[in-house]
């Protein structure tokens, strides 16, 4: 049964904690993600309206303040992502939502959220660029953004949903990695997925993972003994007279610019995260054992890539696919394993060439690598692919 | 009433001292009027979130005032305030911000803070310039001053924040200087209990960049750092005084010295008693001041406004100064409370 989308129920019983109900439902793209977001505990969001992100703002404006949490409009990008950062401080599961030029503005303060280990969840539903570009076009121009863009040596998490029950479901878990690892967790969505309605299940429970608060104001925010070098997590307001600085800092988050120490801490934030890599890399296979051409994608290229391998499987070619959930940190390990029989691989994806590189990388020249680039706003046609893969074979 | 000591402040409020700012800099001062004013409000410690951008006004709280801190980007304390105050509106959340911070990099934010009337005090100081970089134009620098980034005199105007915030929507407005320490205390505190957003401008001394900046020389008697004290004292008035009528300043046309006795022969031909020095003067360098003894010498003193004239350009007492004082004091629906107000309802229960 599809319940209508609007019929809400009153979650855990709880007065006021209205919530989508488990189940079937129909959805927007955008609103599955701001879904996800309420499900797995979100009670901040700020934003700036900006196409195709708007609707997450739109959902997150009506649902957050009745489920007790906090919802403001800022008057930038910049102020956004800083406000979400200051709740984060105060306790918040915090999120914002934004399309390629607000992105871009938001850089110096993703920065700072790595610096700080500030857990936050931030949505790109890229569009296409450079610039204003096509405002209302879906892309996937950003990939390198969402891992480069921000100063500094860091290790980002970037999730791309290729549907709106993935929408739900990286949302959720963006939050979750991010509270666990105190790092920020970028949500790579498009416009195509963000606009399109599809029918998702809400589970019947979301898993929550919540930060780790030290048990004494004696902590060190900014550093432990913990094997996941995730520091625990203080929250302002509670006597712990904390420091928190974008500057250099010992373990008690006092500035401190001498070379070891910032060299410490620049090595523990990023080895926190390549630690954690197999908890944060999916990569989803599918017909890759018995293939000798593999289609790699993600997000909404990987929809038509999908199309693409059936019918290329209907006409006798043995095609695998590898479908990348997580893109950073870039799954070079499962690309390799998954590939060691293959002999071509085709990256499809909506830009001039960017996940192909590192796939090239990670399988060091060893096998042909071909890109199917798109850009302009079209998503590729199932059958622009299959030519593709057609192509390979000759 | 016990007699509080420094040390009682010091040990009570302050961390990691020696603080890092240069001999003579104002923000110790700022500092030291914040913590007397959080003392003497008793507001607790724990519940103070100190929010700073970027630049030597940044380093007041961080790491020195001992609450919860957060040093953050150039220009978005407010931003990061605006999060932490709406998520958890028990705080007493304070900004820190410098004239660069926050009326450059930062303007946006604060006339939108301002705008929501959101309970977040933030303290301002304005030292002309961007001192932590090394002496850069900002938008508070004096029209004609030259710095490193305006080597031929500054061609814009500048921000009269107060008149700003107030247009905005402030709901606390005063401006003081690092010379008018214990007034400061009382609009910190003011702004501190005002439930809105709060706005407090402190002109402040930077012997560094200022001494360039303000083309000073230095004097025999005082520091640089008490001569701009002195400096500020002299070129700003506190708007709910009544005017002082007994003295005027000529801004000379050549040399001080020979100036200043071309007027002392006039004042002592005409039989005035004056005492006349020379002070410096935010926007007009160092110029020359005439008091006079008593009101019939200052009566006889203007009619001679005439004979001055060909030495330069006659100030009255507040001519060409900057304006002291609370500029606003209301109170206005705060913005976290209203937001609070929308979920309650939301959520069906009563306030
Ligand atoms: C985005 C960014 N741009 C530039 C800087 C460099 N910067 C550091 S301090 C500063 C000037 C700060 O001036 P102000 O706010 O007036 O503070 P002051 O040092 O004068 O107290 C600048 C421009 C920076 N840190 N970040
Ligand atoms: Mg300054």
């Amino acid at each position: 049964m599809v319940r209508n989308s609007l019929s809400r129920i009153c979650y855990n019983g709880e007065e006021g904690r209205e919530m989508l109900a488990p189940g079937k439902h129909i959805l927007l793209g955008n609103h599955a993600c701001a879904e996800g977001a309420l499900h797995v505990g979100c009670d901040f969001f700020a934003g700036y309206p900006i196409t195709p992100a708007s609707e997450i703002s739109h959902y997150m404006a009506k649902w957050l303040s009745k489920l007790g949490g906090f919802y403001i409009q800022m008057e930038d990008e910049i102020a956004s992502i800083s406000a979400i950062l200051g709740a984060s401080w105060a306790g918040a599961k915090a999120m914002t939502a934004t399309s390629g030029p607000g992105f871009s503005l938001m850089q110096e303060n993703l920065s700072y959220a790595y610096m700080t280990e500030t857990p936050c969840v931030i949505v790109n539903v890229q569009r296409s660029g450079p610039s204003t570009g096509q405002a209302t076009l879906p892309a996937q121009q950003d990939v390198y953004q969402a891992r480069y863009g921000a100063h500094g040596d860091y290790e980002a998490i970037v999730l791309t949903p290729w549907s709106v029950q993935e929408m739900f479901d990286l949302t959720v878990k963006a939050f979750n990695l991010s509270e666990k690892l105190r790092n920020p967790v970028i949500l790579l969505a498009d416009g195509a997925i963000g606009h399109m309605r599809e029918g998702i299940i809400v589970p019947e429970k979301v898993k929550r993972i919540g930060r780790r608060c030290p048990e004494s104001v004696e902590c060190t925010p900014f550093d432990t003994d913990d094997p996941s070098l995730v520091p625990e997590m203080p929250v302002i307001g509670q006597g712990y007279h904390l420091l928190v600085t974008g500057s250099a800092h010992r373990s008690s988050g006092l500035r401190d610019y001498t070379p070891q120490q910032h060299r410490d801490t620049v090595e523990r934030i990023c080895t926190k995260i390549r630690r954690a890599r197999n908890e944060i890399i999916e990569v989803d296979q599918n017909n890759i054992e018995d293939a000798d051409i593999a289609v790699i994608s993600y997000g909404v290229a990987a929809r038509p890539s999908f199309g693409a391998m059936l019918k290329a499987l209907d006409n006798g070619l043995k095609v695998g696919m590898l479908r990348l959930k997580t893109i950073w940190p870039f799954p070079d390990r499962e690309i390799r394993k998954a590939t060691e029989g293959i002999d071509n691989i085709l990256v499809v994806e909506m830009n001039m060439g960017k996940i192909v590189r590192e796939v090239e990388r990670a399988v060091a020249r060893r096998i042909n690598v071909v890109l199917a680039p798109k850009v302009g706003g079209e998503v590729h046609t199932s059958d622009e692919i299959f030519q593709a893969i057609r192509r390979l074979k000759q | 009433m016990s007699i509080k000591t420094t040390s009682y402040y010091r040990d009570r409020y302050v961390r990691h001292l020696p603080t890092s700012f240069c001999t003579g800099c104002g923000n110790g001062m700022i500092l030291n009027s914040f913590v007397r004013a959080v003392d003497e409000l008793g507001v607790d410690l724990e519940k103070i979130l100190s929010v700073s951008g970027i630049g030597c006004s940044a380093w007041i709280p961080s790491p020195h005032f001992n609450s919860d801190t957060l040093h953050v980007t150039h220009g978005r304390a407010i931003p990061f305030a605006t999060g932490a105050k709406i998520f958890n509106n028990e705080l007493t959340t304070v900004v820190f911000t410098g004239d660069g911070d926050g009326a450059g990099i930062g303007g946006n934010h604060l006339i939108h803070a301002a705008r929501r009337n959101i309970d977040i005090t933030t303290i301002l100081v304005n030292n002309f310039s961007y001192a932590m970089t090394g002496g850069q134009v900002a938008p508070t620098t004096l029209l004609g001053l030259k710095t490193l980034t305006s080597p031929y005199g500054n061609l814009e105007r500048p921000f009269d924040l107060c008149k700003l915030m107030q247009a905005a929507g402030a709901t606390y407005v005063a401006r003081w200087t690092t010379y008018h320490i214990r007034e400061l205390r009382r609009s910190i505190m003011a702004a501190l209990k005002n439930k809105g957003f709060s706005f407090v401008e402190v002109l402040s001394q930077c012997p560094i960049q200022q001494r360039r900046l303000f083309n000073l020389r230095p004097s025999d008697q005082l520091d640089m750092s008490s001569q701009i004290l002195e400096m500020f004292k002299e070129s700003t008035y506190i708007r709910h005084m009544p005017r002082e009528e007994n003295y005027f300043y000529i801004v000379p046309k050549g040399e001080l010295s020979l100036s200043r006795r071309k007027v002392s022969n006039i004042l002592s031909e005409n039989s005035v008693e004056y005492k006349i020095g020379e002070v410096d003067r935010l926007f007009f360098g160092r110029i020359l001041k005439v008091e006079c003894r008593n009101i019939e010498s200052f009566k006889k003193s203007l009619n001679l406004v005439k004979r001055f004239a060909k030495i330069g350009k006659v100030l009255r007492s507040r001519s060409g100064k900057i304006g002291l004082g609370v500029f606003v004091s209301k109170s206005s629906k705060e913005f976290t409370d209203s937001m609070r107000e929308i979920s309650a309802f939301e959520k069906g229960v009563e306030v």
